[in-house]
C-alpha cells in the first residue's frame, strides 16, 4: 500500500463542494492555511475564498456563493444597519409563579419580526428557565457544527444564593436576553424552526415532551464512532490553544475580580466606623462642630458611592465573565464533534481506499457524505469562529470600559462631595474674617 | 487663615491650588505674623537629621539621631541680607529636658507638645522603627512645629532657657539643671490625692478637664480609625495591580484587542503604585491629630495644677481655721468639738498656767503663720486661675483654627485622591476604547 495517509483537509472556506478538489484526484494541492481572520486564503489555483463572516441575515445560500460582495463589518457586528435586521426579540418582565408543586419565575419574551418563517409580526410569550434550557438543547443538537450561545448557570446551590432575590432574578434575566439575542443575531440559527416555535407557540410544554423524545436520538446520529483524528488543522489547532489561554485568563480576572470586591468591601466597613468618630466628634465642640459634620457626611456619601460600585460589578461584570467561559466550554465541545467528524471521514475514507485497491468498486456514499459532513463542519465553525471573535471583542470592549465607567463615576461622587464641603468652609472663614474686622 | 489677603486668594482660586502644604505654611505665616514674640525677631528651623552614635548613661555603645537648629536674626532678612545661619545639633532627649522646664516653670500655660517618642497607630505598611527615615523627616518637621509654637507663645518665647536651648549647644544642660526646676516638680502623688480630696475647684476648669478627656479620646480613636482604612483602601488598589499582569498575559494571545489590553494593563500598575503617595500625604494629617491628642495632655496638666492649688489653699485654709478653734479653746476653756485635750484636761485636770501661755503663744504664731500662708496661697491659685483661665482660651482659639484648617486639608487630600483615580481610569478607558 503506497497510498500516503489521508492529509488532513485543510479548511477551504464556503467553496461550493463540487469545486473543491478531491483529495484523491490527481493534482496535488498544497492549500494555504490561515488562522481565521481578514485574511484571503487563495487556493493554488488562484481562485479566491471568502473568509469573513456574513454579518447580514440572509440565508445560508449567500454563503455559499463567492460572487456576492458581502459587505461585512467584521469589527462591529451590531453596527448593522436596522434595515438588514428583520428579527428582534426581548426578555423582560420577570414574575414568580407559585403552584403547590413548586415556585418559579417567567419572563415576557417580546418578539416583532418581518420574516415569513412567522405567521404574525409580532409576538408575546411567557417561558421559564427550563424553556431556555430545552432551546438550547435542541439548536446543540440541529446545528452541531455551530457555536451556540451559553446560557447563565442552570444549578445554583439553595441557602447560598437565593434564587427568587431581586439581583439573582435580574442578573438572569439579562444574560437570558443576550442568549436569545445573539441567536436571533445568528445567520444560521435564527432561522431555526425550534427557535421559532420558542418564540412563537403559547404552551411550549407539550412541543418539549415530544422533543424530549427524539432528542435522544438526535444526539446518537452525531457520535462518530471510535475513530481517531490524526491531525487537527493549524487552523483549527490555534483555535483549541486560543481557547484554553483565554479561559485561563477569564478565570484569572474573575478571581481578580472577586478579591478587589472582598477587599472592597472590607474597606467599606471601616469607612463607616471611621466616619462615625467623626460624628461622635461633633457633640464636644462648638466651633468645630461644621467642618467635623461635613466630613462625616462626605465621608458617608463615599461610603454609598463605593457600595453602588461593588453591587454594580456583582450584578454586570461577573457574570458576564462567566458567561464566557460557559462559551468558551461549549465552543471546545464543538471543535471536538469537528475533530471527531473529521475522524470518522478520514477513518472511513482509508478503509474505502484499502478495498478500492483490493477490488476497484467506486467511491463508496458514505465516504462522499462523511466528506461533505466535514467540509461544511469546517465551513461553519470558521465564519461562527470569526463572527464569535468579533463580538467577543465587542463584548469585553464593553465589558471593560463599563468597569472603567463605575470606578470614574464612584470617583467623581465623591469629589463632588468633598469639594462642596471645602467651598462651605472657606466661605465662611471669609464670612467670619470679614465679620471680625467690621 | 491668617490674614485677609490670603483668605482672598483662597476663596477665589481654584481648588486645586489650595494644597496640603499651603495648609502647614500657612500655620507658620500666622505665628510670625500675628504675635509679638521670638519668632518675629529670629527665624528657626530645624533643617536637618542626621545619625549619631556614642555610649549613652550606663555607658552602653548607642544609636540615636540629631537634628540641627538654626536660626537667623529676623532684623537682617528683613533688610535684605542672608547672613549664614547659627546652628546647633539637639537630640530629642534635650528636647524632652526643654519641656519638662517649661511645664514646671509655666504650670498655668498649655505647653505645646512634642512629636510622639515611637511610631504609634501606624497601618501596617508602614513602618513603626524609630530610625525608618521617614519616621525621622516627620519627627524633624514636628520638632521644628515645637520650637515655632513655643517661640511663638506670648509668655513662653521670653524665657531665657529657651534662648539657651536655641544659641549654646553645650552648656545648656547644666544651666537648665541650675534652675532647679526638678525639685519644683509636683509629685504624681500629690497631684492625684488633690484631684480626689479637693471641694470646690472652679468649674470652668472641671469643664475643661472634661473637655481635655474628650479630646483626646476621640483624637486617638480617629488615628486608630484611620490607621484601619488606609490598610484596607492598600489593600483595595495594590489588587488592582494584579489586572496589570493578566491583561498584559491575555494581550498575548490577542490581535486587534492586543495593543489596547497591553497599556490598559501599564494603567492598572500605575493606578496601584499611585497609593503609596497618597497615603504617605496623609500622613501629615494624622500628625496634626497628634499634637492635638497630646495637647489635650497639655491642658490637662493645667486643670490638674488648678485643682493642686486650690486643694492646698483648701487645706491652708482648713488649718488655720483648726488653729484658731484650739486658740480660741485654750483661752476661753470652751471646748466646742470634742479634743483629747480637752478629755485629759476634764479627767486630769487642767495644766498649769505656765504651759497654757506658753501654748497660746505658740498658737498665736502659728496662726500668723497660717494666715501668711492662706494669703500666699490664696495669691498662688487666684494668679494660677487669671493666668491659665487666659491660656486656655488662647488654646482654645488656636486649636480652633488649626483642626479647622487640618479638616479642609484632609478634605483637598481627598479631592485629589479621587482626580487621580479618575485620571488614571480615564487612561485605561481610553486604551479599552482603542482595542
Amino acid at each position: 500500500m503506497s497510498v500516503g495517509a489521508p492529509r488532513a483537509l485543510a479548511s477551504s472556506g464556503q467553496k461550493p463542494i463540487t469545486e473543491i478538489l478531491h483529495p484523491l484526484s490527481a493534482a496535488e494541492e498544497p492549500l494555504s492555511v490561515t488562522v481565521g481572520g481578514d485574511k484571503e486564503v487563495a487556493l493554488t489555483n488562484g481562485t479566491p475564498v471568502e473568509t469573513s463572516s456574513p454579518a447580514s441575515t440572509s440565508s445560508l445560500f449567500n454563503r455559499l456563493q463567492l460572487d456576492d460582495d458581502l459587505e461585512a463589518d467584521v469589527r462591529d457586528p451590531y453596527a448593522d444597519s436596522t434595515e438588514m435586521r428583520d428579527l428582534f426579540v426581548t426578555v423582560d418582565d420577570p414574575k414568580k409563579h407559585v403552584s403547590t408543586m413548586e415556585t418559579y419565575i417567567t419572563y415576557r419574551v417580546s418578539t416583532k419580526t418581518s420574516r415569513v418563517e412567522f405567521d404574525l409580526p409580532e409576538y408575546c410569550v411567557r417561558r421559564r428557565y427550563q424553556d431556555f434550557d430545552w432551546l438550547r438543547i435542541k439548536l446543540e443538537d440541529s446545528q452541531p457544527t455551530h457555536l451556540i450561545p451559553p446560557l447563565p448557570e442552570k444549578f445554583v446551590m439553595k441557602g447560598v444564593v437565593d434564587r427568587f432575590s431581586e439581583e439573582f432574578v435580574e442578573t438572569r434575566m439579562k444574560a437570558l436576553d443576550k442568549f436569545l439575542k445573539r441567536v436571533a443575531d445568528h445567520p444560521v440559527l435564527s432561522f431555526n424552526p425550534h427557535l421559532t416555535a420558542f418564540l412563537t407557540v403559547k404552551d411550549l410544554n407539550k412541543r418539549q415532551g415530544l422533543a424530549l423524545l427524539s432528542k435522544v436520538g438526535e444526539s446518537v446520529k452525531h457520535v462518530a464512532g471510535g475513530y481517531k483524528l490524526r491531525a487537527r488543522p493549524a487552523e483549527f489547532c490555534a483555535m483549541g490553544e486560543y481557547l484554553d489561554t483565554f479561559n485561563q485568563k477569564l478565570g484569572t480576572i474573575d478571581r481578580i475580580a472577586q478579591r478587589i470586591l472582598k477587599e472592597q468591601s472590607e474597606y467599606l466597613t471601616e469607612l463607616r466606623e471611621y466616619g462615625g468618630v467623626y460624628s461622635s466628634w461633633v457633640g464636644s465642640e462648638e466651633e468645630l462642630r461644621r467642618p467635623l459634620e461635613g466630613v462625616a457626611g462626605c465621608v458617608t456619601t463615599s461610603c454609598g458611592a463605593l457600595e453602588d460600585l461593588g453591587d454594580n460589578m456583582s450584578l454586570d461584570f461577573l457574570p458576564v465573565l462567566r458567561e464566557y467561559v460557559l462559551y468558551l466550554e461549549s465552543i471546545k465541545n464543538v471543535l471536538r464533534k469537528r475533530d471527531q467528524s473529521q475522524a470518522e471521514y478520514e477513518g472511513r475514507l482509508e478503509a474505502a481506499i484499502l478495498r478500492k485497491q483490493e477490488d476497484r468498486t467506486p467511491m463508496p456514499l458514505e465516504v462522499e457524505k462523511c466528506q461533505d459532513k466535514v467540509e461544511c463542519f469546517n465551513a461553519d465553525l470558521k465564519a461562527d469562529w470569526e463572527r464569535w471573535q468579533s463580538n467577543k471583542r465587542h463584548d469585553f470592549k464593553q465589558l471593560l470600559t463599563g468597569m472603567a465607567d463605575r470606578n470614574i463615576n464612584s470617583y467623581e461622587k465623591s469629589q463632588a462631595a468633598w469639594e462642596s464641603l471645602i467651598t462651605l468652609l472657606q466661605d465662611k472663614q471669609t464670612e467670619d474674617k470679614t465679620s471680625e474686622t467690621n | 487663615m491668617a490674614e485677609d489677603g490670603r483668605d482672598e486668594s483662597v476663596a477665589a482660586d481654584d481648588d486645586s491650588q489650595h494644597t496640603a502644604e499651603d495648609g502647614r505654611n500657612g500655620l507658620n505665616n500666622t505665628m510670625v505674623e500675628e504675635s509679638p514674640t521670638l519668632l518675629r525677631r529670629m527665624e528657626i528651623c530645624v533643617a536637618e537629621a542626621e545619625k549619631r552614635s556614642g555610649k549613652n548613661a550606663v555607658n552602653m555603645q548607642e544609636t540615636f539621631t540629631v537634628y540641627l537648629i538654626e536660626t537667623r536674626p529676623m532684623d537682617a532678612l528683613a533688610e535684605g541680607r542672608n547672613p549664614a545661619p547659627d546652628s546647633l545639633w539637639r537630640r530629642y532627649s534635650e528636647f524632652e529636658l526643654l519641656r519638662n522646664y517649661l511645664l514646671v516653670s509655666f504650670p498655668y500655660i498649655v505647653v505645646p507638645p512634642l512629636p510622639e517618642k515611637r511610631a504609634e497607630f501606624v497601618w501596617h505598611k508602614l513602618s513603626a522603627d524609630n530610625m525608618d527615615p521617614d519616621f525621622v523627616e516627620r519627627r524633624r518637621v514636628g520638632l521644628e512645629n515645637f520650637l515655632l509654637r513655643v517661640a511663638s507663645h506670648p509668655v513662653l518665647s521670653n524665657d531665657k532657657i529657651l534662648h539657651h536651648f536655641l544659641t549654646e549647644e553645650h552648656s545648656w544642660k547644666e544651666v537648665v539643671y541650675e534652675t532647679g526646676f526638678q525639685a519644683k516638680a509636683d509629685s504624681r502623688l500629690k497631684a492625684l490625692s488633690a484631684t480626689f480630696r479637693v471641694r470646690n475647684p472652679d468649674k470652668r476648669f472641671m469643664d475643661m478637664k472634661h473637655y481635655s478627656d474628650e479630646l483626646q479620646s476621640h483624637t486617638s480613636q480617629l488615628l486608630r480609625a484611620r490607621a484601619r482604612v488606609a490598610d484596607r483602601l492598600y489593600g483595595v488598589y495594590k489588587v488592582h495591580g494584579n489586572y496589570g499582569r493578566v491583561f498584559s498575559e491575555w494581550s498575548a494571545i490577542e490581535r486587534e484587542m492586543g495593543d489596547g489590553l497591553q497599556s490598559a494593563g501599564h494603567h492598572m500598575d500605575a493606578y496601584a503604585a499611585s497609593i503609596d503617595d497618597i497615603l504617605e500625604e496623609e500622613e501629615h494629617y494624622a500628625d496634626q491629630l497628634k499634637e492635638y491628642l497630646f495637647y489635650a495632655e497639655a491642658l490637662r496638666a493645667v486643670c490638674r495644677k488648678h485643682e493642686l492649688t486650690q486643694f492646698e489653699l483648701e487645706m491652708a485654709t482648713q488649718d488655720l481655721i483648726s488653729k484658731k478653734q484650739q486658740h480660741e479653746e485654750l483661752s476661753t476653756g470652751i471646748v466646742r468639738t470634742f479634743s483629747f485635750k480637752g478629755m485629759t484636761n476634764k479627767l486630769f485636770g487642767q495644766e498649769a498656767p505656765e504651759q497654757r501661755e506658753a501654748r497660746l503663744k505658740l498658737l498665736e504664731e502659728l496662726i500668723e503663720e497660717g494666715e501668711e500662708a492662706v494669703k500666699d496661697k490664696t495669691v498662688e491659685c487666684e494668679e494660677h486661675v487669671e493666668k491659665a483661665w487666659v491660656d486656655v482660651q488662647r488654646f482654645k482659639e488656636q486649636k480652633d483654627k488649626d483642626l479647622r484648617e487640618a479638616l479642609i486639608n484632609y478634605a483637598v487630600m481627598q479631592v485629589s485622591m479621587c482626580k487621580k483615580g479618575i485620571q488614571m481610569w480615564s487612561n485605561a478607558k481610553e486604551c479599552f476604547l482603542k482595542m
